[in-house]
Order: C-alpha cells, then sequence, then structure tokens
C-alpha cells in the first residue's frame, strides 16, 4: 500500500515536485523540535531519556537500513554499536593523554569508522546470503565478539569496562560538555544529521536498489546488480551509523562495558525497530523512543517489564507486522477522505475492550508473579491503587473476568469499526468519482 | 595423557550426543517449515525445569516421561495458534516471533523459579561410580546420558527411515503439496513434527539438567551453539547435524583441557613478546579460555570455505 504511494509519487514528473521549503520543512520542524525540548523538558531525568533516545533512534535506524530496506534480518548489530564505542573511548583516552587540539564534537567520527572498518571485516564473510543464512551467521558474529570482550580484557577492560573523561577533551567555544544539557544537544546534533543521510540514502538508487534485493534479490541480478554488493553496501553502512550511535552512547556513559557488544543490545535495537515498523522510515524513530521510554518508566514501576516487553513484540509480529508506523500509515487514506471521524466512536468502544483484556492480563501476570516469587511474604498487594491479597481467589476472578468479557466484546466491536472502516474510504472512492 | 584423551572423547560425545538430541529437532523442523525456531533451546530449557518440578513431586523416572509430553504439548500449541497464524507473513516475521517467544520463556521461567539454580539432583538409582580410568571415576548417570541419547538416535533413524509415518514425513519435507493431495492433512503433521521436535528438546533438558546446572540462562548459553551445529552440518541436512554436533562436542571438550597458548608455542621457538605491548592479552591466552568461541570460529571458517556447511545442500 505504502509501496504504490511511493512508487506514484517517483512518477511524478519533476515540475510537480513539492517546494523546497515544503521538501524540507519537516527536517527544519525537527530541528526546531529538538532545540526546543529542553526547555519544555527541564528535568535531569527528561533530559537524559531525550539524549538516550537520541541515541536509540540512530541506532533503530541503522538497524532498519538493514532489516527493513535490504530485509536482512540481524541478531548482531550491536556488535558495531559496541566496538565503536571501545574504539572512541580509547581514542579520547588517548588524545586526552596526547593532548591532541581534537574536541568532543568530532569524536562520533572515530567510532562510526571503526563501525565501517568492523561492516566491511564481517560483513564480508556474511553479506553473501540473505534470508535465515543471514540471520544465523549475524549471530554466530555476535557471540563472538561478545565472548572475545571477555576474554581480551587488555582491550575491553574486563567486568569493569574501560572509562574516560568528556570534559577534559580540547575545547572549542569553551564547551566543556560536562552538564547534560551540552550532551544532548551534541547528541541531537548528531541524531538529526544522521536522520537525514539515512533518509537521503533511501532516496538514492542505491536505496532502490536495496529495496529491490529485499523484495526479489533473483530478479535484482537480472537487471545487473549483485544481491551481494548491495547487501554488502548496506552492511557497512549499517555498520558506520550504528558506530556513531555507539560513540555517543560512549560519550554520554563516560564508561563502556562488554554489555555493549552483547546479545541483549542487539535484542533491544531489533525490538526497537520492529515495533516502530520497518516498513516506513519514520517507525524505528517511533520505535526508539517508545522502547527507551518503557525501559526506563517500566522498569520502575514492575520487577517483571522484560516480560512484558517481550509479549508486546510477539503482539506485535502475530497482528501488526507493520509495526505502530504500520498502524498509523494505515489510516492515510481515510484522512485523505476527510473521514476519520467515522472511526472516533468505534475507536473509542474498541479501546475500552481492549484496555480491558489489557488489564486483566496484566493483573493475572503481576498476581501470579507476586504469588510465586513472593509467596513467603504474604499476599498483600497493591495494583492500580487497589490493595487486595493474591492469596485468595479473587484477583483471579477478576482477571479471568476481565480477559474474557473483553475479549467477547471485542469481537462484537471488531465488525463496528470494519464497517466505519469502509463506510470511510467508499466516501473516498464516491469522492473521486465526482 | 591417555586418561585424558579418553575421559575427553567420552565427554565429548556424550555432550555432542545431546546437541544432537536438540539439533535433530531444529533441523527437522527447519527442512519442514524453512524457519529456524528461535526458541528451541528455551524448549529444552523448560525440559529441564518440568523435569525438576517432577522429581520432587512424583520422582525422576515419571519426569522423564511426563516433562517430554508437556513440554511437546505445548510445542504444538504454539504452532497450531502462533507460528501458523504468522507464516503468512513471511519468514521473517516467523523468525521474529520465535525470538520474542525465547525472550517470554526465559522470563517466565526468571520469574517462576529465579534466577539463582535450582537443586537438580541426580536419581540415587543412578548415583554410583560406573567405572575407573586410571584414576578418574566416571559416573553413572553421564553413562546414561549417553545410552539415552544414543538410544533415540537409533530410533529415530529407524522411525524416519522404515516407518509408514516416517515416509510421510519425508515427503512432506519435499513435496507438501502432492502429500496433501494424496490426503494427508500436512499442517497436522507440521503441527505435530515442531511437537516432537520439541519434545525431543525437553528430553535433552530433563536428562542434562542434573549434570549440567539447571538455571534461567541454560538456553541463553546453549541456544547459540546450537545453531552453530545446524549451520556447521548444513541447513536442513539431518546427517550434518549429527556430524556436526559430535564435532562440537568433541572440540569444545578437548579445547578445555589444553592449556597452551601462542606464547608457549612460539616460546618453544625462542620468539618472546614484550609483556607490556597491547598484543599480549592475544598472546597469552589459552586454548582453554577461548574453548566457548571455538564453536563460533568454527562457524565463520565454514562459511568462508563452504557456504553450504558440511552436508548441506542448499545455500539458504
Amino acid at each position: 500500500m505504502s509501496e504504490a504511494a511511493e512508487t506514484a509519487r517517483l512518477a511524478l514528473p519533476t515540475s510537480a515536485r513539492p517546494s523546497l521549503l515544503r521538501r524540507h520543512g519537516i527536517w527544519l520542524a525537527t530541528a526546531l523540535a529538538f532545540a526546543a525540548l529542553p526547555l519544555v523538558f527541564r528535568s535531569g531525568t527528561a533530559l537524559t531519556m531525550m539524549s538516550l533516545m537520541g541515541i536509540m533512534i540512530i541506532f533503530a535506524l541503522s538497524y532498519n537500513m538493514l532489516l527493513g530496506q535490504t530485509g536482512m534480518l540481524s541478531f548482531g548489530h550491536a556488535v558495531y554499536y559496541g566496538l565503536g564505542a571501545f574504539f572512541v573511548v580509547h581514542a579520547m583516552n588517548a588524545i586526552i593523554r596526547a593532548k591532541y587540539p581534537i574536541p568532543l564534537p568530532l569524536m562520533p567520527l572515530v567510532g562510526g569508522a571503526a563501525g565501517l572498518a568492523f561492516g566491511i571485516i564481517f560483513g564480508s564473510v556474511s553479506t553473501r546470503r540473505g534470508g535465515t543464512a543471514f540471520a544465523m551467521i549475524s549471530l554466530g558474529l555476535a557471540e563472538l565478539v561478545a565472548s572475545s570482550s571477555l576474554i581480551l580484557r587488555g582491550f575491553f577492560g574486563g567486568e569493569e569496562g574501560i572509562t574516560t573523561n568528556r570534559t577534559r577533551m580540547f575545547r572549542v567555544f569553551d564547551l566543556s560538555f560536562g552538564p547534560q544539557l551540552q550532551v544532548y544537544y551534541l547528541i541531537a546534533a548528531w541524531c538529526l544529521i544522521c536522520m537525514i543521510l539515512m533518509y537521503a540514502l533511501t532516496r538514492t538508487p542505491f536505496g532502490r536498489m536495496c529495496n529491490a534485493v529485499r523484495e526479489n534479490p533473483e530478479r535484482a541480478e537480472f537487471v545487473g546488480y549483485s544481491p551481494t554488493m548491495v547487501r554488502f553496501i548496506a552492511f557497512c553502512l549499517a555498520g558506520l551509523f550504528a558506530g556513531i550511535a555507539g560513540s555517543l552512547a560512549a560519550i554520554n556513559f563516560e564508561i563502556v562495558n562488554a554489555t555493549y557488544v552483547g546479545l541483549q543490545q542487539s535484542g533491544v535495537v531489533l525490538l526497537a525497530a520492529f515495533i516502530g515498523g520497518i516498513g516506513h522510515f519514520v517507525g524505528p524513530v517511533l520505535g526508539a523512543i517508545l522502547v527507551t521510554y518503557l525501559q526506563i518508566m517500566l522498569s520502575d514501576v514492575t520487577e517483571i517489564w522484560q516480560l512484558y516487553f517481550g509479549l508486546m513484540f510477539i503482539a506485535v509480529v502475530m497482528f501488526a507486522p507493520g509495526g505502530i508506523a504500520g498502524l498509523l500509515l494505515m489510516h492515510a487514506p481515510l484522512v485523505h477522505a476527510r473521514a476519520l471521524h467515522r472511526l472516533i466512536v468505534p475507536y473509542i468502544l474498541l479501546l475500552a475492550t481492549t484496555l480491558a483484556v489489557g488489564i486483566g492480563a496484566v493483573l493475572l501476570i503481576e498476581t501470579a508473579y507476586h504469588a510465586m516469587a513472593k509467596g513467603s511474604e504474604g499476599g498483600a498487594m497493591r495494583m492500580f491503587g487497589v490493595a487486595f491479597d493474591a492469596a485468595t481467589a479473587w484477583p483471579w476472578l477478576v482477571a479471568v473476568a476481565l480477559i474474557a468479557i473483553g475479549s467477547f466484546l471485542t469481537r462484537l466491536v471488531w465488525p463496528m469499526v470494519a464497517r466505519a472502516w469502509n463506510k470511510g474510504l467508499e466516501g473516498a472512492h464516491g469522492g473521486g468519482r465526482a | 595423557m591417555a586418561e585424558l584423551i579418553i575421559i575427553s572423547t567420552l565427554n565429548g560425545v556424550l555432550f555432542g550426543m545431546l546437541l544432537f538430541l536438540m539439533a535433530s529437532g531444529l533441523t527437522l523442523i527447519f527442512s519442514m517449515m524453512g524457519v529456524l525456531n528461535f526458541a528451541h533451546a528455551s524448549f529444552y530449557m523448560l525440559g529441564a525445569f518440568f523435569g525438576f518440578q517432577i522429581s520432587r513431586r512424583v520422582g525422576f523416572w515419571p519426569g522423564l516421561i511426563i516433562a517430554p509430553l508437556l513440554v511437546g504439548a505445548i510445542g504444538a500449541l504454539v504452532e497450531r495458534y502462533g507460528l501458523r497464524n504468522v507464516h503468512r507473513h513471511g519468514h521473517v516475521p516467523e523468525l521474529l516471533f520465535t525470538f520474542g517467544l525465547a525472550f517470554v520463556i526465559e522470563e517466565v521461567v526468571q520469574m517462576v523459579w529465579g534466577k539463582a539454580p535450582v537443586d537438580y539432583r541426580v536419581p540415587s538409582a543412578l548415583d554410583f561410580t560406573a567405572f575407573t580410568v586410571f584414576s578418574t571415576n566416571y559416573p553413572a548417570y553421564k553413562l546414561f546420558m549417553l545410552l539415552i541419547s544414543i538410544g533415540i538416535f537409533v530410533a529415530l533413524l529407524a522411525a524416519l527411515t522404515r516407518t509408514r509415518v516416517g515416509l510421510i514425513i519425508q515427503a512432506a519435507l519435499t513435496h507438501p503439496n502432492m502429500v496433501a493431495m494424496l490426503g494427508h492433512n500436512v499442517p497436522r503433521v507440521f503441527m505435530l513434527v515442531f511437537g516432537f521436535g520439541c519434545a525431543l528438546a525437553a528430553v535433552a533438558g530433563v536428562i542434562a539438567g542434573p549434570a549440567l546446572v539447571t538455571q534461567a540462562n541454560m538456553a541463553a548459553l546453549l541456544g547459540p551453539i546450537l545453531f552453530v551445529v545446524v549451520v556447521v552440518g548444513g541447513l536442513g541436512s539431518l546427517p550434518g547435524a549429527f556430524v556436526a554436533s559430535l564435532l562440537i562436542g568433541l572440540i569444545q571438550t578437548f579445547a578445555v583441557s589444553v592449556n597452551a597458548s601462542l606464547a608457549d608455542l612460539f616460546g618453544a621457538f625462542g620468539i618472546r613478546l614484550a609483556p607490556s605491548s597491547s598484543l599480549s592479552d592475544l598472546w597469552e591466552v589459552t586454548v582453554a579460555q577461548i574453548a566457548p568461541i571455538i564453536p563460533y570460529l568454527l562457524l565463520v571458517l565454514i562459511l568462508i570455505f563452504r557456504p553450504t556447511g558440511l552436508f548441506g545442500t542448499r545455500e539458504t
């Protein structure tokens, strides 16, 4: 669906292209938003969170160059992120020792170069094949690097990792990069640059060939391009941007350890990109923001937040393979037909019933967790501001009832949504004919 | 030296056979559905924990039967209500589904049994020394594990090549449409094979649990090695998986007992490196220390020199 829209836009004659401001307005708006966000959210937590989101946006977008654009499922993207981070920390320490006049804002270039270099090395052995084989190889390489990071203590610093001090770098314009605000603006600037570069890349002939290799490698080969070469280049570039993201993380935390290259980190970026939606450029951005937010906020609320993460991921894979961006952009034809208001009432009903199922499921999981993990402390617990006893049957009954009634009502509401949807679309087509 | 070789060979074959118990199911599932089950090692872990739980209530021996049945049933349900629905979106979502499943299973196991290892013991009937080689006592339980794995291997081979069910499965691998035309319910065959593969992994979990450590990270430790086995053997090749399992089992067991490093090797020729140089880590590290990464090195070498794997016929 989006594919068709893209081709339609491509087919427009050059004279019909939108004006300069309209084409680049979105980036201007993003830049303004990045600049203005710290004025709105002033707290320290918010600043840290926004910095992490910026890093994650670059990382998730670089991952989507593989999965979304070229159709390569990688389980080891953190290798390039982590190696970039390690090289930056070592470079920073060397620069501080030798007192070279190189300022901090240029350091991500070092990490990017490291990511690119390892992308070339590992890409040359792993991109010969796509699909499942590539996924397995990426996993093997990730394990190789993760295990090596614990063996080669000199470079990776063992368990405790390697530290650095960003404030002791050469200063320009008297920027110390001590306060988090300055680090935020550094990350935001790099994030904007990387976003623009990665978006521009999708518009080049190379970007199109990546999509062709994703859709049908055989045909791409008949057009005269080597799928291996296209995959290889995409892989190296993804490594480059992942290295930049890793460098920014190293600058932000001033410490790097083995978890940076670990499988967990690779899993998080996969989750972020996929939950956001791999089919659209904006998807991984949304995913990065949401996943970073949940990682920080959810871990305060519940101890088993990772379980919810996994369940959310499975739900997206099963019911909305387009991710959040896919769900949002599904509504584009309706917006176009000015028929979105038809969906308001069915959506409120749908939200209510789904919420009932969701609350029931959360109640069930939390009560079960409480009963099993903390059974010795007694059954008293609180959820949603209500105190109850997990040792009695009540919370279980309420949870099961919520799930059962909620799913029953969802089934009733679903046809309403479908009807409203079809009516809206009919209006669109009718309008087109008139 | 002879003692070391005999014991390491026994342990290596044992570890290899355990790997094969899992790799066989994984390979069958892959050949059939074209999807590598990321959660396969998680079913092995579930087997170990179910076996532990049952062994506390009714004993080890019932657990050896009940736990695999339970895990097999869970596997079949996962295929029927999860994978089959995702199948229409393509292979990548299928792989991602099993990836998410592995994640969730690990979290659930942590939630129920905690992060610390559980006290899963060898049954008392097998808690004695089978024989003594030089000065090493070889436990009877390990011998029992070896016998079970070999027994299942032989039974599996016989079932696949000699029985009617095996023939239908083999046919469904290559010609699913034709098998469906002949009146067999191919989706049901897939579901049963998936469940059966999970049950095999669970058997491995039940018998490996007492010998290794039963802990919530055991799936994450073994899973990647399992994929190495499947890729090195050749994707979709059962004999390949068998050879690769034994190969990796032996290599890993032997590597752990070799205490030599590059420094020793070059030292024998009189070449020495300044101890403070940045390469000293690489120089001093012993073979035993790099044992965990040897399978992955092997994987990379195989991919460079023989991308189809040892016995594989296809590249993807």
